[in-house]
């Protein structure tokens, strides 16, 4: 090891096991600047994914979005497990036989599902709910079962992620019950009187409880696999599958083999600085015993992380204790627990609403000084406010405090308060980054502490927090939200949101309007949630993107189908021609050189987008805050001046970023040499060809306050080229304000194009491979919204202008010719009439 | 102008109209077609009648032509609430109605018709 402690370029670090601490042990290390060789055996087939969010996965979202973005320079081995640790000999060993030399070893195993012994319990149709894998079986049986009619699910243990299991097969179609050997839910987050009041909200929802009871056993049925569930008191539940949920085990047996001391029961002995007994072996996350707790919540894990990164790279970081405090929805129930929720000797003050099923009960020291802990079930307010008050004086009275976060009473956060328990971030940490390290605003504070940035539901105490330190807060979008487009992206984007209804719920008010609700389906729309027309989204959408149209002034609309580069074929162009003249519609070509076709009501859309789909085109989304255009001049194939082929490269960028949804809208242009004259210093971006390759341009734009775009980058290669603005589009879809434009948002971007240059050039926030693999899925997941509209009947059906009338046309419709061309008309009132 | 015609002989406009009380109801259309949150326009004995349900499931009918720019086009507004009361933005030039009174909430002056609208046997009717 170099005397720098960073590891020079000879320090080998092998981490055995790939999931979310061992994801955050190597963010952490090359953060510092760790310089060795890293190597991740993973046991499973993929890399790390975000295990918290497991459950989306059954929800729609992919197995990609759950997973972290691979660091570069780092070597991945996966469906390899490690069955040998040597230390003699420094080397650990797969089951492929595969040796790996180690200087330095990070044990980070994770830990497997309890399952309880009972008779029946390897039958098939038994599960665990911990990885890709699990999910994916449960899913295909359950959806098998309810096919049949008959699905019923059995989740034994009723905690946190027994319930999270329970309502993904509630999801799924299936009757579920849940089996808690506790005498009520959640028994570690909650009392009796919480537990009760959760009973009750989960049994409104169809669930059946069973508690104090365990499983006697299980029996197959005629096939083999699991039919009925038998309780010890001989009750029986027809069961078609089982998910086990029973707590978890850490995965030890490595470092028991190595010779590691672990605890009597289970888990690897690390001191404060994560290391085990062997000084070049550190164990972190849910194998490892520190301070004789094993922790199974990601927070406490990450904060392991974190210090095991910082002793390798020779700091003196401490894990001494952490919070595990929580605060989550299960079943659309907010339930949170923080401190001691057991203390012995205290007084406490509860309060009960069996109606409404709010249960709050507060735990106070026995001079009633002090605060020790709290329960909420039904109403989560009184968490944000009061979490980081434990083991402080109470600030105001027990009943009061019972209403905080409700519009209750307002507390300053002492400086050792704990804000983000994920990423472990203090008041006083936040303040150090508002007063000497000059971080103006939530996006940068969020930056460079990572507050809020995890599980996301510290940014309401996060924003109070920066709204009492003077810091302007990003704008409120409206009165629904009290955040900016970005503070939102980011909501939605870490805590998986995927409806507006869960998003306004969470963190709004109301049910939207004009402003917010097209934001956010933009947002939803930018991070892929299929089709903008699907389920609840088609309402958020304004009229243009409803339609897939643009609404012209007499309640028409203009179509325009994509043309490429400005590229068009002889018969394209006679396809145009025909549709425009057999449905009579006003023709004009636009500056992004496409033909825009007006006058088109909305039952005549279908028809005409039938025929243009069947020509070959696809929607142009000039109806969308979106990816128009990329301009081109005709370049060197043609041009005698032309130095670089503009319109292949216009045609391979519009090609890439089709359909991609952004703040607003986003014009782009291509010019094959420096005459420019596909005019790309207008654009968001534009891209102009020189002798070595190309150079970039961000922040142009025309329209009301015209502004010549940046150079950013000079003599790109082609790969380059679309590499970076993939990078440029993605970091401003992330932090721009709604409607603004490329050049707005570069102008207001603290550091200007330096700073843009550093973030998606130089990776200074090391948020790279997560822009390029946003973009991959976008490109991955790209379908044309047209084609996809006229092969959905259920989406078809809207377009039409009386729901009563669906063949008559809207009779308010007049147009007169000018010029050989139809013209609206506006008609008084009394003419329809 | 000949599509002035249409209106008058719009099949299904007066299709079953029935009397009661001093209304009548006209049914337009099945509730479950209406999607939460989102408009549609009726044509009723020539009138454009927009029709919204909301969120909580309630219906809302108001006149379909904005004021502002005579386009016959709030149906196709975006739904949500102004400090709880139901209303829609004109999608042309954004301006905000009640769904309760018809009025602009930018605009105090101007307001559009409200139509009597109730949900029967699972169909919707309104009265003009």
């Amino acid at each position: 090891m170099t005397a720098d402690g960073k590891g020079g370029d000879l320090m080998r670090l092998v981490v055995v096991g790939h999931g979310p601490a061992a994801h955050r042990l190597i963010e952490k290390l090359r953060n510092l600047g760790f310089g060795g060789a890293i190597t991740v055996l993973g046991e499973e087939p993929r890399p790390a994914y975000d295990r918290v969010a497991l459950t989306s996965y059954l929800g729609g979202k992919s197995a990609e979005d759950l997973t972290y973005p691979v660091p570069e320079d780092v070597t991945l081995r996966l469906g390899d497990r490690v069955v040998a640790v040597d230390r003699e000999a420094r080397l650990v060993r797969t089951a492929s036989g595969h040796a790996e030399p180690y200087d330095v070893l990070v044990l980070a195993t994770g830990s497997r599902p309890f399952v309880p012994p009972v008779p029946g319990h390897d039958l098939p149709g038994c599960h665990v709910y911990r990885t890709i894998e699990d999910l994916d079986a449960i899913r295909e049986e359950a959806l098998a079962a309810a096919e049949q009619g008959t699905g019923t699910g059995v989740v034994v243990g009723g905690g946190l992620l027994g319930l999270e299991a329970a309502d993904a097969l509630r999801g799924l179609g299936l009757a579920t019950h849940v089996i808690e050997v506790g005498d009520r839910l959640m028994p570690r987050q909650v009392d009796e009187g919480g537990g009760a009041v959760l009973r009750g909200h989960v049994e409104a929802l169809g669930l059946t409880v069973h508690t104090g009871a365990g499983v006697e056993r299980i029996e197959a049925g005629p096939d083999g696999t699991v039919a009925r569930v038998v309780l010890p008191g001989g009750e029986v539940i027809e069961a078609d599958l089982v998910v086990f949920s029973a707590g978890v085990r850490p995965r030890d047996e490595l470092a028991r083999e190595a010779g590691l001391p672990v605890g009597p029961r289970g888990g690897i002995v690390v001191d404060s600085g994560m290391r085990t007994a062997d000084p070049a072996i550190y164990a972190i996350g849910e194998c490892a015993l520190a301070g004789g707790v094993v922790y199974g919540l990601v927070g406490p894990c990450f904060t392991q992380a974190e210090v095991a990164a910082d002793r390798i790279c020779g700091g003196t970081a401490e894990f001494t204790s952490a919070d595990t405090s929580t605060k989550l929805k299960l079943l659309g129930v907010d339930v949170a627990s923080f401190g001691d929720i057991d203390p012995e000797g205290a007084l406490d003050v509860t309060f009960l609403d069996p109606i409404e099923g709010v249960y709050k009960k507060l735990f106070v020291s026995d001079d009633a000084r002090t605060l020790l802990g709290g329960i909420c079930v039904g109403d989560a307010g009184p968490y944000d406010t009061l979490r980081p008050l434990v083991g402080r004086p109470l600030p105001g009275s027990p009943t009061e405090l019972l209403f905080a976060g409700t519009g209750g009473i307002d507390v300053d956060l002492p400086d050792d308060a704990q804000v983000c328990s994920c990423n472990n971030v203090t008041a006083g940490r936040i303040r150090r980054a508002i007063a000497e390290e000059g971080a103006r605003d939530a996006a940068s504070i969020k930056k460079c502490t990572r507050a809020g940035t995890t599980c996301g539901s510290c940014v309401p105490m996060f924003t109070r927090l920066l709204k009492q330190s003077g810091v302007e807060v990003g704008k409120a979008m409206c009165e629904h939200f009290a955040y900016s487009r970005a503070e939102l992206f980011d909501i939605v984007r870490v805590r998986g949101i995927t409806t507006f209804s869960q998003l306004i719920a969470e963190h709004g008010t109301g049910r939207g309007c004009d402003v917010c609700k097209p934001a956010v389906a933009s947002i939803l729309a930018s991070l892929g949630n299929g089709h903008i027309l699907d389920g609840e989204q088609a309402a958020l959408q304004d009229t243009n993107d409803h339609f897939l149209a643009n609404l012209q002034k007499n309640g028409t609309y203009s179509v325009v189908p994509r043309i490429p580069g400005g590229e068009i074929t002889p018969e394209k162009l006679i396809v145009i021609g025909e549709v425009a003249r057999d449905f009579g519609l006003y023709t004009k070509i636009t500056g992004g050189q496409r033909i825009d076709l007006f006058g088109a009501r909305v039952e005549q859309l279908p028809k005409i987008w039938k025929r243009l789909v069947d020509a070959g085109f696809e929607s142009g989304h000039a109806y969308g805050k979106a990816v128009r255009t990329v301009k081109s001049c005709v370049g060197s194939t043609w041009c005698r001046y032309g130095v670089q082929d503009s319109v292949s490269m216009a045609i391979a960028l519009e090609l890439r970023y089709r359909g991609l949804r952004s703040p607003h809208k986003i014009k782009a242009a291509v010019s094959g040499c420096a005459r420019e004259c596909a005019e790309a210093r207008g654009k968001d971006f534009g891209v102009i060809a020189t002798e070595q390759g190309w150079n970039l341009y961000v922040g142009g734009n025309g329209g009301f306050k015209p502004r010549h775009a940046d150079l950013l980058a000079a003599d790109l290669s082609d790969e380059e080229l679309v590499r970076t603005i993939d990078r440029f589009l993605m970091f401003y879809i992330r932090t721009a304000d709604r409607l603004q434009r490329t050049s707005a948002w570069l102008e207001s971007l603290e550091g200007g194009l330096d700073y843009l240059r550093e973030v998606i050039m130089e990776d200074s926030l090391g948020i790279c491979a997560e822009l390029d693999a946003q973009m991959e899925r976008h490109v991955a997941g790209y379908v044309d919204e047209w084609r996809a509209t006229l092969e959905d009947p259920e989406k078809l059906r809207r377009f039409v202008s009386f729901v009563n009338a669906p063949d008559t046309p809207d009779p308010s419709i007049v147009f007169e010719t000018e010029r050989d061309q139809i013209k609206p008309v506006m008609i008084p009132l009394e003419m329809v009439r | 102008m000949t599509v002035l015609d249409t209106a008058t002989t719009a099949p299904a406009a007066t299709a079953t109209a029935v009397r009661d009380g001093d209304r009548t109801w006209t049914p337009v259309c099945a509730y479950t077609d209406l999607l939460p949150e989102r408009g549609v326009c009726a044509l009723v004995d020539g009138h454009q009648i927009a029709i919204f349900r909301t969120f909580d499931g309630a219906l809302h009918a108001i006149g379909n032509r904005d004021p502002y720019s005579g386009a016959y086009v709030l149906s196709r507004g975006i739904v949500g609430t102004r400090r709880g009361e139901p209303t829609v933005a004109s999608p042309m030039h954004k301006q905000v109605f009640s769904l309760i009174t018809g009025r602009c909430l930018d605009d105090p002056e101007t307001a559009v018709p409200v139509y009597p609208i109730r949900l029967r046997d699972g169909a919707v009717e309104v009265a003009c």
